[in-house]
């Protein structure tokens, strides 16, 4: 089960030649700056951009030197970034419209998707009379609806304000959760690819210049991601305890244990938890003499310069897992931070990502 | 109104009908072509689909004349293939009049194709939908002010045209004796009353598809905003 792809096409000032080989199962996030490729790399997986290269999606070769199987013959689902809803249809009739033309589609999951997506009070509305999120969770809907094998969103999120942003994220944490198939999801929002993403793709200049797991990816030094204020580690954790005095829950992690806010999740459950540079600091002895609730031993692993010559990012080890930190070069040179050195990190936040 | 001008009613009526069905199914493939090549084609192509919006219509049907007589290629297929010649018949008025009321159909309709631009026959194609299918199931629906724009103009445009039947058609009743050259009979004649008759009945006609065209049609409305 494997996705492997591999193509060139260039236009004027741009040119792509990325090669990928992704997992047949769980969604990856194809992440980078608008510019990067990433949309265009997504379209050629598609088939509506015709790039000289190969493409097999879990064992079907969908394209190679002979053949190109055309967009309409891929069992594929496309959100693109506009909804893209047909004007002269209903809801219904956009629903049924990929459903029809395909053979393998069930007709019985019509009520479970609508259910999925909460499409039940919108059926007979035409797509002028919805907002930006309902167009788009229709889209999403309508995507599903062809039994695809392969799901391919092209930033549904981007032309949504805030708000919206939060109305259809749930929607696609579930649908991460439930779905069976493959999923790229293009993305330049650091925060979104944390939330639903398994596995990263890093795009840059029309080349993939990482691709992983996404812990790993993320925690990377040697990655121009780009991130800014938005480095950070994201990893799973399943959660132990709620502590209903203080609205806290305890959550377990391969190399330790922290406290987090509760936010309802049943013990047991696993969660997935991010933690940015910026909200990690060193000490080199043990104080309980803080507020920070979360201090963790770790071992340092390396060191990197950051884009302000005054910053420096420490990759840490704890456990099986891999955490940055953000601080000034001349704390690290104080505390003398080397590679293996034993430190205490104090984690000021922990965001649960779902 | 007397017998020959209920007969050039009729004609001009079943020319102007045979000519906008005939259109739409021309025209729409070449306002197709025109709306999504980028071929280099599509310049002159379109230039010469525009040409009788700025031709005098005596220089169109004068050229007509020429390629559908005897010695013309037309002309001569034709008869070769035992049709005979086109030039003063009905249906030789109809070839002039699909030329001559063509931009009046390609445009509209290439416009209307042009608004939908590629993002829903994309979409069309992601959930399954092959090209033929796409283009009558997506793109001809939210074409439809386009065509009905397209319809109304072209069957205006036929039931107006003169010059072009004077010089293809001649005069020849209940053949090609259309309302505009009754009216010029009737002139040329001095009958200024049944003149009168048709020449209202041509304005009455010509503001009630107008009103029809800028009220009932959605992208007519836009079009006056």
């Amino acid at each position: 089960m494997s996705i492997k792809a591999q193509f060139r096409l260039s236009y004027s000032g741009f040119m792509l030649d990325a090669e990928l080989d992704l997992p047949g199962r769980g969604v990856t996030a194809l992440f980078g700056h608008s510019g990067s490729g990433k949309t265009t790399l997504l379209r050629c997986i598609a088939g509506l951009e015709r790039g000289a290269g190969q493409l097999e999606v879990n064992g079907e070769i969908w394209q190679d030197a002979k053949r190109f199987v055309p967009t309409h013959q891929r069992p594929l689902g496309y959100v693109f970034q506009d909804a893209r809803l047909f004007a002269h249809l209903s809801v219904r009739g956009n629903l049924e419209y990929g459903m029809r033309r395909t053979t393998s589609a069930d007709f019985s999951r019509f009520d479970s998707v609508i259910e999925l997506l909460g499409l039940g009070p919108l059926l007979d509305r035409l797509p002028v009379r919805l907002s930006g999120g309902e167009q788009q969770r229709v889209a999403i809907a309508r995507a599903l609806l062809t039994a695809p094998r392969l799901l391919l969103m092209d930033e549904p999120l981007a032309s949504l304000d805030q708000a919206r942003k939060e109305e259809i994220l749930p929607y696609l944490e579930r649908l991460h959760d439930e779905l069976e198939i493959p999923m790229l999801y293009v993305s330049h929002a650091a925060d979104e690819v944390a939330r639903l993403a398994d596995h990263i793709v890093v795009m840059e200049g029309g080349r993939a210049v990482a691709q992983g797991p996404l812990g790993e990816i993320l925690t990377r030094l040697d990655l121009p991601i780009c991130l800014g204020e938005d480095v950070g580690a994201v990893f799973a954790a399943t959660v132990a305890e709620r502590d209903a005095e203080w609205h806290l829950a305890r959550v377990e992690f391969d190399g330790g244990e922290l406290w987090v806010r509760d936010s309802g999740a049943a013990p047991g459950s696993r969660v997935r938890l991010r933690i940015l540079a910026r909200d990690v600091s060193i000490a080199t002895s043990h104080h309980d003499d803080v507020s920070i609730m979360n201090l963790l031993p770790a071992t340092v692993v390396a060191l990197a310069g950051e884009d302000h010559p005054s910053l420096a990012l420490v990759q840490l080890r704890i456990g099986g897992t891999t955490l940055l930190a953000r601080l000034t070069r001349r704390s690290a040179q104080r505390l003398d931070l080397v590679p293996g050195r034993q430190v205490w990190v104090q984690i000021k936040a922990v965001a649960l990502v779902g | 109104m007397n017998p020959a001008d209920l007969a050039a009613i009729w004609l001009t009526l079943k020319l102007a009908t045979i000519t906008t069905l005939l259109l739409l199914l021309i025209g729409t493939p070449i306002a197709w072509w025109l709306a999504r090549t980028r071929s280099w084609w599509k310049g002159p192509v379109g230039a010469v689909v525009a040409l009788p919006i700025v031709l005098p219509p005596t220089v169109l049907g004068f050229y007509l004349l020429v390629v559908m007589g005897p010695q013309g290629v037309v002309g001569q297929f034709t008869q070769w293939a035992g049709i005979g010649l086109l030039p003063f018949t009905f249906w030789g008025l109809v070839v002039a009049s699909v030329f001559y009321s063509m931009p009046f159909v390609v445009q509209p309709i290439q416009n209307a194709f042009e608004a939908i631009g590629e993002g829903p026959l994309e979409a069309a194609a992601t959930l399954r939908a092959a090209p033929l299918d796409a283009f009558f199931s997506i793109a001809v629906p939210l074409a439809k002010p386009g065509f009905i724009t397209a319809s109304i103009l072209g069957f205006a445009h036929t039931v107006g045209e003169f010059g072009v039947v004077l010089m293809i058609g001649g005069n020849i009743p209940d053949k090609t004796r259309v309302v505009s050259v009754q009216i010029y009979d009737h002139v040329e004649a001095l009958e200024y009353t049944q003149a009168h008759w048709l020449s209202g009945g041509m304005v009455v006609f010509s503001f009630l598809v107008l009103l029809a065209l800028y009220t009932l049609n959605p992208s007519g409305r836009q079009r006056m905003r």
